[in-house]
């Protein structure tokens, strides 16, 4: 079936249910198009063997009419998810050989709706970076080319599972998102990825980079794709003492694609310095979108944005210092032997962590060090709380949010930025939204002029992922976005 | 009776506050699922939370938050219905997470206050500063190879106690009399065991002098003490150096000490023995514990009687004296033991004095614990009461005891077996003692003169009767026939 490939998930579902094609056909079309995108380095570890086996469980569990939300679905794992068997290195030399003996909670509940693992995607070191290129195993690229010719950066973290969409190596991916590691990816790679809110989907399992912030989301084809996704992977988790203990709504049948009378606000603080005109005019065609729709657009103030990226600089890398503290080379992962335990310590955690990784823990251990803790980390808790407040005071005005995704289109592997707070600055839109622990979503709304797709991000109500996704729907059909 | 060291400059007061590390009795650790039993296989009870496996995540065990709030109550202490975990940070082999979660700057338990009791009968108020808990780190074993050490994970989060007492404490005695009370309270609630020698409580020693009605002296810590003899000896050892140091013109560091019991002195802990900074901050992982207040309540209203409350009882409803309270309620069993002696002897002050005094004596002779006792409770009660009601005398019943022990029949059963029962009948007696007179004109003669003989005439008169004679009334008898 050559155009298996051509589906998005809710197609394949029912293309499944037709019998049209089974979920080893699928499969297989997807296995042999990870082989014939391997270049672009989205997957760290292919499971083909795996996938085929749980596509065949998949048909027989169909034909004996027990059908799971994901049934029959191949799908690629971000390599931060600890899945059973299967080696899961969070991007890091130091996990290079680490195969957990239990399975996530999120890939669980996947797996348990059905969902075919191809493999394990590549991903920043611990989900630290916004290029994928501080990935252990290589940098990743985008599918998508412009007139130049050069390899683009799939963004990051989750820069393997927005690739693999975009290049239809899976049909769906997972992603986490700390700062924007879902959804400027997924703008970067023209596909659509949501972070529901803080506390939705469990973290169990998950390696962490900052407890406080990562968030579990997926990546696909479109909104609808989410939707089904999203709906199968979140809900409480007893494991996970952050989760929420809170009834996830029929994500699916939220997308009505009326938002008359919606209020949709347009924060004035997004509207940054040096921010390209493409951007700018991709923002107001959102709006007249919306407008058009019947949805009322709302001029909103949000005067904090500014403090976001460096507030989220400091509780970032403090919670990283602490996290990352237990891969020391004495129970699992890489150990470089020394002359005593420090220089154990020393040499493993040297050897086994990349430049990215190693500032933001020394970052993290400085602003939590005795005499600068109030200074750096006890105030950007309370600014991270004066920047929730004001995201729920705008909420009593306002339904949702739109804005750009990024403050431009994906740079070049070659010529990504080499000062880290210029690579910071990608995440400025993304960022006081994480902060917030609001959903948010980004969706493909146009090209750059250089032919590269640009982002629209809608944010959310606390726990509002339906109205997100709903609002989103209705961008997704005014913008006919044409995928790869 | 203050207790003071003598130097050279005078007396100097000793200041001592202790920090007690109490392991918390709970079927499972502070934030996992594992075992907590003692003694087991190496490694045997480590779940992937314990050995920090990626991505694994804390959850409280309610249990435990019960047991510290009971001990909080049994301190006289605030219940904090917000209390924090934090994270203490330092790398250690035995330290999976490379922190300790723990509870800086929001403690379960507030301020405090218990009584001492002192050898000479008086009390004193000690006051708490605070209760918090924590996670126990593993144990490294560095003695049985040369060249390598071994880690048992077994004790790693296993939830801890730690008491801050305030510097209230002036001698050693009083140490060891709080240590000894906190123990009773810890066991009369069922929260620890208490047992030093196995390592569920451990003691660190704050220790300064000064010269009385001075400010504070700088303190010393000394650490990890496991028994009570030795905090008292470490406090005695430590308060002379620094009296030493001081009138010597030197001056006392604020330093954390290790106690040598082998040398019998403390001695500065290596600088790479402890960290300097543990950059605590508020774990992420876990939400702020809200106790509701209905929680808080059921835990009140299921508390035992304290000892303090118990010995008060003992002294207003059976008349005992302080001293005989205070030994008595020490221990729940025994208190308990006691009571149902009393009851069966219809008698407590005799009781007291015969569980005290006899029976302790006995089991400590046999080197037996209460429990292997062989007279039961109601058995040394039905002793009693044959003392209470004239049946037998004292004398007598020191060996009806005697043979309770060897048989572990009943009293009654042997003083019915063995004729032991008193003679009150007094013309009995009567004609014994005045064949005795009859016998001994030259003994009536002296004892006229010498009071004191009078014991001769009544050890002659329970000879005669085998001791069975009522003393009360062989006495009243000999005195009125001998015109004394």
């Amino acid at each position: 079936m050559s155009n298996a490939l051509d589906l998005t998930l809710a197609d394949a579902l029912s293309a499944l249910e037709k019998k049209e094609l089974s979920s080893v056909e699928l499969t297989e079309a997807y296995i042999a198009q990870m082989d014939a995108t391997r270049d672009l380095n989205a997957y760290i570890t292919e499971t083909p063997d795996i996938a085929l086996d749980m596509a065949k469980a998949s048909d027989a569990r169909r034909a004996a009419g027990d059908v799971g939300l994901m049934e029959g679905v191949p799908v690629g794992i971000k390599d931060l998810f600890c899945t059973e068997g299967t080696r899961t290195t969070a991007g890091s030399h130091i996990l290079e050989n680490f195969v957990p003996t239990y399975e996530s909670t999120v890939t669980t509940k996947l797996f348990s709706q059905g969902a075919v693992m191809l493999g394990k995607t590549n991903l920043d070191e611990f989900a630290m970076g916004s290029s994928n290129q501080t990935s252990y195993y290589g940098d990743c690229a985008s599918p998508w080319k412009a007139a130049d010719g050069k390899a683009r950066t799939p963004g990051g973290s989750s820069g393997g599972s927005a690739s693999a969409v975009a290049a239809k190596s899976a049909l769906a991916t997972t992603g986490t998102d700390t700062g924007g590691s879902i959804r400027q990816p997924a703008a970067f790679c023209g596909i659509t990825g949501i972070k529901p809110t803080y506390g939705r989907c469990s973290r169990w399992g998950v390696v962490a980079f900052a407890s406080s912030l990562d968030q579990p989301g997926c990546f696909g084809r479109t909104v609808e794709d989410n939707a089904i996704m999203l709906q199968a992977m979140a809900g409480y988790d007893p494991k996970d003492s952050t989760s929420i203990d809170r009834a996830v709504p029929d994500y699916r049948a939220q997308i009505t694609g009326d938002i008359k009378g919606k209020k949709i606000g347009i924060p004035k603080e997004y509207r940054v310095d040096g921010m390209p005109q493409e951007i700018e005019k991709l923002w107001q065609q959102g709006m007249d979108w919306l407008r058009d729709a019947g949805a009322e657009i709302v001029d909103i103030s949000l005067p904090l944005t500014d403090k976001a990226l460096p507030t989220y600089y400091i509780i970032a890398p403090a919670e990283a210092s602490s996290n990352l503290a237990r891969y020391d080379g004495v129970r699992y992962g890489l150990r470089v032997e020394g002359a005593d335990l420090d220089d154990m310590y020393a040499k493993t955690r040297g050897q086994g962590f990349g430049e990215e990784v190693k500032r933001r823990i020394m970052i993290g251990t400085y602003v939590l060090s005795a005499g600068y803790y109030d200074a750096y980390y006890n105030k950007a808790r309370r600014v991270r709380k004066m920047i929730l407040n004001e995201f729920l005071d705008v909420y009593n005005q306002v339904d949702a949010i739109l804005t750009p995704t990024t403050p431009s289109a994906a740079f070049t592997l070659d010529d990504a930025p080499t000062d880290p707070v210029t690579m910071y600055l990608n995440d400025v839109f993304t960022v006081p939204a994480s902060l917030a622990g609001l959903p948010g979503l980004s969706l493909p709304a146009g090209l750059s002029s250089e032919g590269l797709p640009l982002g629209l991000q809608v944010l959310g109500k606390p726990f509002e992922e339906g109205e997100v996704l709903n609002v989103a729907s209705v961008l997704e059909a005014a913008a006919g976005f044409q995928r790869l | 009776m203050t207790y003071t060291i003598k130097g050279n400059t005078g007396e100097w007061e000793v200041v001592i506050g202790l920090e007690v590390h109490a392991q918390v009795i709970s079927n499972s650790k502070l934030f996992s699922g594992s075992a907590t039993d003692f003694g087991a296989e190496p490694n045997s009870q480590v779940s992937f939370v314990d050995s920090a496996q990626p991505g694994m995540l804390p959850v409280v065990n309610k249990e435990c938050l019960r047991q510290a709030i009971r001990t909080g109550l049994g301190l006289n202490a605030e219940i904090n219905r917000y209390s924090v975990f934090d994270r203490k940070n330092y790398f250690y082999a035995d330290l999976p997470q490379g922190y300790q979660i723990s509870q800086l700057y929001h403690p379960i338990v507030g301020e405090g206050q218990i009584e001492i009791d002192l050898e000479d009968g008086s009390t004193r108020t000690i006051g708490i500063e605070r209760l918090h808990l924590e996670q126990d780190a593993g144990k490294s074993i560095h003695d049985l190879d040369p060249k390598r050490s071994f880690i048992d994970l077994n004790r790693c989060g296993v939830a801890l106690m730690e008491i801050v007492s305030r510097p209230d404490l002036r001698s050693p005695e009083e140490a060891g009399a709080y240590l000894r009370k906190l123990r009773t309270i810890f066991r009369y609630l069922g929260t620890c065991d208490g047992n030093m020698e196995e390592g569920s409580m451990r003691a660190d020693v704050n220790v300064s002098v000064r010269k009385p009605g001075d400010e504070f002296g700088t303190r010393t810590e000394t650490k990890n003490v496991n028994s009570i003899r030795f905090v008292m000896q470490a406090i005695e050892s430590e308060a002379l150096r620094q009296v030493k140091l001081v009138e010597s013109g030197g001056e006392v560091q604020q330093e954390t000490r290790l106690w040598d019991a082998g040398k019998g002195h403390t001695r500065p802990m290596r600088s790479k023995e402890f960290a300097h900074d543990y950059r605590y901050f508020p774990c992420p992982d876990l939400l702020p514990v809200n106790l509701p207040e209905s929680f808080v309540d059921a835990i009140k209203s299921d508390m035992p009687e304290l000892p303090d409350d118990k010995k008060k009882r003992f002294i207003n409803d059976y008349g005992l004296p302080a001293y005989d309270a205070g030994v008595l309620v020490a221990e729940r069993e025994t208190a308990a033991f006691y009571e149902q002696v009393a009851e069966a002897a219809g008698n407590a002050k005799l009781a007291a004095n015969w569980t005290m005094g006899d029976f302790f004596g006995a089991l400590n002779k046999a080197d037996i614990a209460l429990a292997d006792s062989p007279i039961s409770a109601r058995q040394l009660g039905g002793l009693i009461k044959l003392i209470a009601d004239d049946t037998i005398s004292g004398r007598i019943a020191k060996d009806v005891f005697e043979i309770m022990w060897e048989t572990g029949k009943d009293a009654e059963t042997i003083v019915e077996e063995k004729g032991l029962k008193q003679i009150t009948d007094t013309d009995e007696i009567e004609g014994i003692i005045d064949q005795i007179i009859a016998d001994n004109p030259a003994q009536v003669e002296k004892v006229k003169v010498n009071e004191k003989l009078l014991g001769w005439f009544v050890g002659q008169t329970m000879k005669a009767t085998g001791g069975k004679a009522n003393p009360g009334v062989v006495n009243k008898l000999l005195k009125d026939k001998l015109g004394l």
